[in-house]
């Protein structure tokens, strides 16, 4: 079967302005090759806050100011170019983003879904995806901050299923989340992808990825450091990478070990500020 | 198919140009800078009247022209800015220092302190500008002493409004917490801890202050409430202009007034490039 | 509701209180002027048009023998009692100079505040919606240009090119010089108010332009619009329903915000064109040491200013739906 999406050395990085008059290129990924077959789910795992969500900005081809993607993305089989990014998305293409300040704080829900059209079928087709993931038309005279975190999730993917998605990014779909709530979410995702749909996951949980999804590729520092079947994480020999060891040991049931620091703690810090300031 | 290609969509444009937002800091110094000295060095020859020389359009001799009493319209201009630019300098930093600390003893000297200094800026900030300018003038008699004071005295609002709200978030910040857990002193934490997060905002709003300080300056000047008739200041050239439109001499007001734009605006310009080289943040336009 | 009420009833009295501050520092300040109104005025030929009360009332207001803080209090109460005191300039009551006065301003300054604020806002959505692109550099060189031009210099520049070059316009003046106050049109009470309102507009718009194009920067890089734009959503339609709506908000704040500066650039404005408004008044009386009219005006003025600030946080809280249903408190 062809896969929905193909991603080959995809490297993805921004520019960044230091105190002082110094410029340097940051990479969020380096050389990322992927594929996402229909009715599968694919997970990319990153450290919290690498920018991961970056990878999804240039898939979608709504990449930032002073940020770059170069590589191959093929969707469809097609290469996948800035005017076809723009024609599938909202149409086939999907995003599930991390969370309520994905929706305008001064729009209901309802004109939100719709995106401004007026039409029967389109309401008809809003009302129908909210109420598939529990939620009445009242859903639609609310605003934003009138949901709870689990609503507001479900909104979110309600917003990916008021058309026929083909292909689904979900950048951390679950933070914030009870283990049951997060359960259903993942549910959502497995029914959706049961209908024949691709997903694409970006998370920084590993636990979450080899719950949900077929396949895992786990990157660090931009690198790509492994790459396989959830099914063979279950055992740790035959993970290559320290890293990868060290975020399975760190699993509840593999007993919650502390995570050695791979590297110095710097990058953490460094990066979250780039994730609050994706912008740039 | 396999043929690489740039799928990347705006990318950074190259160059520095944080380097030529330096060198323009410079360049634009160096010109108020020789607009002041000028304007020192001229202030005999703006004075100087010859009735044979006056009413000439601008030409060769007198590029900006001369008045009805036949003083050179160049010189005047220049002694005009250069007085401009000492009373804005003045004003502007007097208004910054207090500024500075109505606005650090409003965020860090309790709540009644807060409530005071807060209803001052409001009370300040409620008064047009031009009109509190006036009234300080007046109280002060007039005069270079009177514009000083009221330009001095006016525009620290908004600048202490901006300091007090950036030490209040400062005061939640993990380091300064934990600096204060340690027992680092309050002083110990003000000047080595807040004084340095400060500076950048407050050296932004100092310098565009001035281009503000020039302006109202000028503008009570024009009105007759600052510097006196026989100053060679901007706003009493354009007063007196006023009276010599309707018959044509059009270079009495044009030129005076374009410098002092020229000015103001490479004041601000200044401003605007240090905002940014503090700032990383706003640094991508 | 309740807390909008009460919210309300705050702000009403901290506004009374600003107001009480304006008046006790205009006062102190013009006490403290060593230009003696009494010499000024009452030495001319003001005090024998006065009738005796007056001359009475003058000297209690600003006799030298009496001590400022009781002055004060007189004025105060009188002022409680809606009489602002009697212009020394104009012998009338300083209350109907004002009206009369504003009245002659309102037009200018209606006309200013609307167009500046429209004109504004557009201009800065565009530049924050193209921001580093072209529209964006001509709008921010505008901006810059005329927030370094002083309003009195653009008047006389725009009195230069549109009354004396191509007559066009009158050079002054609310109404034609030397016309019957009948025969006055309301047109030409329009030609007259145009170069003065354009004036105030064209320096109006810079500042609410830059404000709102920061805001709209800060909107356009939001979560919101990315994920609009995810959703296909044409940048058109991203800057109409997302970026509009958004930007609508602060920009109620600004717009009352930008009163003060209106005001404040009649006075300036009114003065190069001679026309008969609050700013002019304003100017006379500082010049003429009419204290009481001083006085007069800077309160009226505040009192626009704080109340345009009240509009604002009104408005505002019943347009943001965070505030009106009491989720968010402000």
């Amino acid at each position: 079967m062809e896969p929905i999406l193909r991603i080959e050395h995809l490297s993805v990085s921004f520019t960044q302005y230091d105190r002082g008059a110094r410029r340097r290129q940051r990479h969020v990924v380096k050389n990322l090759s992927l594929a996402v077959m229909p009715g599968q789910i694919a997970a990319v795992v990153g450290a919290s806050g690498s920018g991961k969500s970056l990878l999804a900005h240039s898939i979608l081809g709504i990449l930032p100011y002073n940020s770059r993607a170069e590589g191959i993305i093929l969707y469809d089989g097609e290469p996948l170019t800035q005017e076809r990014a723009k024609a599938l998305r909202g149409r086939e293409i999907f995003l599930i983003p991390q969370g309520v300040t994905y929706l305008d704080p001064l729009m209901k829900v309802g004109p939100q879904l719709r995106k401004g059209r007026k039409d029967a079928g389109t309401e008809e087709r809003c009302r129908a995806a909210l109420l598939r993931y529990g939620l009445g038309p009242e859903t639609e005279e609310l605003y934003p901050f009138e949901l709870s975190g689990g609503m507001a999730r479900r909104v979110l993917i309600a917003s990916a299923v008021t058309e026929k998605p083909r292909l689904i990014i979900a950048d951390e779909p679950t933070p914030g989340l009870d283990a049951r709530s997060a359960k259903r979410i993942l549910g959502h995702f497995r029914e959706l992808a049961d209908e024949g749909t691709g997903i694409l996951v970006i998370t920084h949980d590993l636990e979450l990825a080899l719950t949900v999804a077929d396949e895992v590729t786990v990157f660090y520092d931009g690198e790509t450091i492994e790459q396989a079947k959830a099914a063979d994480f279950e055992k740790v020999e035959n993970l290559r990478h320290p890293y990868t060891r060290a975020l399975w040991h760190a699993m509840p049931e593999h007993g919650f070990r502390v995570m050695p620091d791979p590297e110095d703690g710097k990058q953490v810090q460094r990066d979250n500020k780039n994730e609050s300031g994706t912008d740039v | 198919m396999n043929e690489e290609w740039n799928i990347g969509t705006r990318e950074a444009e190259p160059g520095n140009r944080r380097r030529r937002m330096g060198l323009f800091l410079v360049c634009a110094g160096l010109v108020l800078l020789a607009v002041m000295v000028s304007g020192i060095l001229l202030d005999g020859a703006a004075a100087e009247t010859d009735f044979s020389r006056k009413n000439l359009a601008p030409g060769a001799g007198h590029l900006f022209g001369t008045d009805w009493m036949g003083r050179d319209m160049l010189a005047r201009t220049l002694a005009g800015l250069s007085l401009s630019i000492r009373i804005g300098v003045l004003t502007a930093a007097v208004s910054a220092a207090v500024a500075l600390v109505l606005g650090t003893v409003s965020a860090v000297g309790g709540r009644k302190a807060d409530a005071v200094i807060s209803w001052c800026i409001d009370l300040v900030m409620g008064i047009p500008h031009i009109l509190l300018v006036m009234l300080i003038s007046l109280a002060f008699g007039k005069g270079v002493a009177g514009v000083t004071a009221g330009v001095a005295l006016s525009h620290w609002a908004s600048l202490a409004r901006v300091i007090r709200g950036e030490i209040l978030q400062l005061r939640q910040a993990p380091y300064i917490l934990t600096a204060q857990k340690l027992g680092v002193s309050r002083m110990r934490i003000a000047v080595r801890h807040m004084f340095p997060h400060v500076f950048p905002q407050f050296l932004t709003g100092l310098i565009l202050l001035f281009p503000h300080a020039i302006l109202h300056e000028s503008g009570v000047t024009f009105l007759g409430f600052g510097l006196p008739p026989e100053q060679p200041a901007i706003g009493v050239i354009l007063s007196e202009s006023m009276q010599y439109l309707t018959t044509g001499k059009w270079w009495l007001a044009l030129f005076p007034g374009l410098s002092l734009v020229l000015v103001v605006v490479l004041f601000a310009m200044a401003g605007e490039r240090v905002r940014k080289l503090t700032d990383p943040a706003s640094f991508h336009e | 509701m309740k807390h909008r009420l009460w919210f309300t009833g705050k702000k009403l009295i901290r506004m009374a209180l600003l107001l009480l501050g304006v008046s006790i520092v205009t006062f102190l300040l013009m006490s403290a002027s060593p230009l003696d109104p009494l010499q000024t005025n009452v030495g001319q030929a003001a005090l024998g048009s006065m009738s005796p009360e007056q001359i009475a009332k003058l000297e209690a207001y600003w006799g030298v023998d009496t001590p400022p803080l009781s002055r004060y209090i007189g004025w105060l109460l009188d002022a409680l009692r809606g009489n602002l005191g009697v212009s020394l300039l104009y012998r009338q009551p300083v209350l109907a100079v004002i009206g009369e006065r504003l009245a002659g301003s309102v037009l200018v300054l209606l006309a200013a505040w609307v167009i500046s604020g429209v004109l504004g806002l557009t201009l800065g959505i565009l530049a924050g919606a193209f921001r580093g692109r072209w529209p964006d550099r001509v709008i921010r060189g505008y901006c810059l240009l005329i927030s370094g031009t002083p309003a009195f210099w653009l008047a006389i520049l725009l009195l230069l090119i549109f009354s004396v070059w191509l007559g066009w316009l009158p050079v002054g003046l609310s109404v034609p010089a030397g016309m019957e106050a009948a025969a006055v049109t309301f047109a030409d009470r329009l030609r007259h108010a145009v170069l003065p309102a354009l004036t105030l507009s064209i320096t109006g718009v810079a500042n609410i332009a830059l404000h709102t194009r920061e805001k709209m920067i800060g909107v356009m890089s939001s979560d919101y619009v990315l994920f609009a734009r995810a959703r296909g959503e044409s940048e058109r339609a991203i800057i109409l329903r997302h970026g509009f709506r958004n930007v609508l908000l602060p920009a109620i704040t600004l717009q009352f915000a930008s009163v003060s500066e209106i005001i404040g650039g009649s006075v300036l404005v009114e003065q190069v064109f001679s026309y008969p408004g609050l700013g002019q008044a304003a100017v006379t009386a500082g010049l003429g040491s009419d204290l009481p009219l001083l006085l007069g005006i800077t309160v009226v003025t505040a009192a626009i200013v704080f109340i345009g600030n009240l509009i604002a946080d009104l408005l505002y809280g019943a347009a943001d739906p965070r505030i009106r249903k009491g989720a968010v408190r402000r």
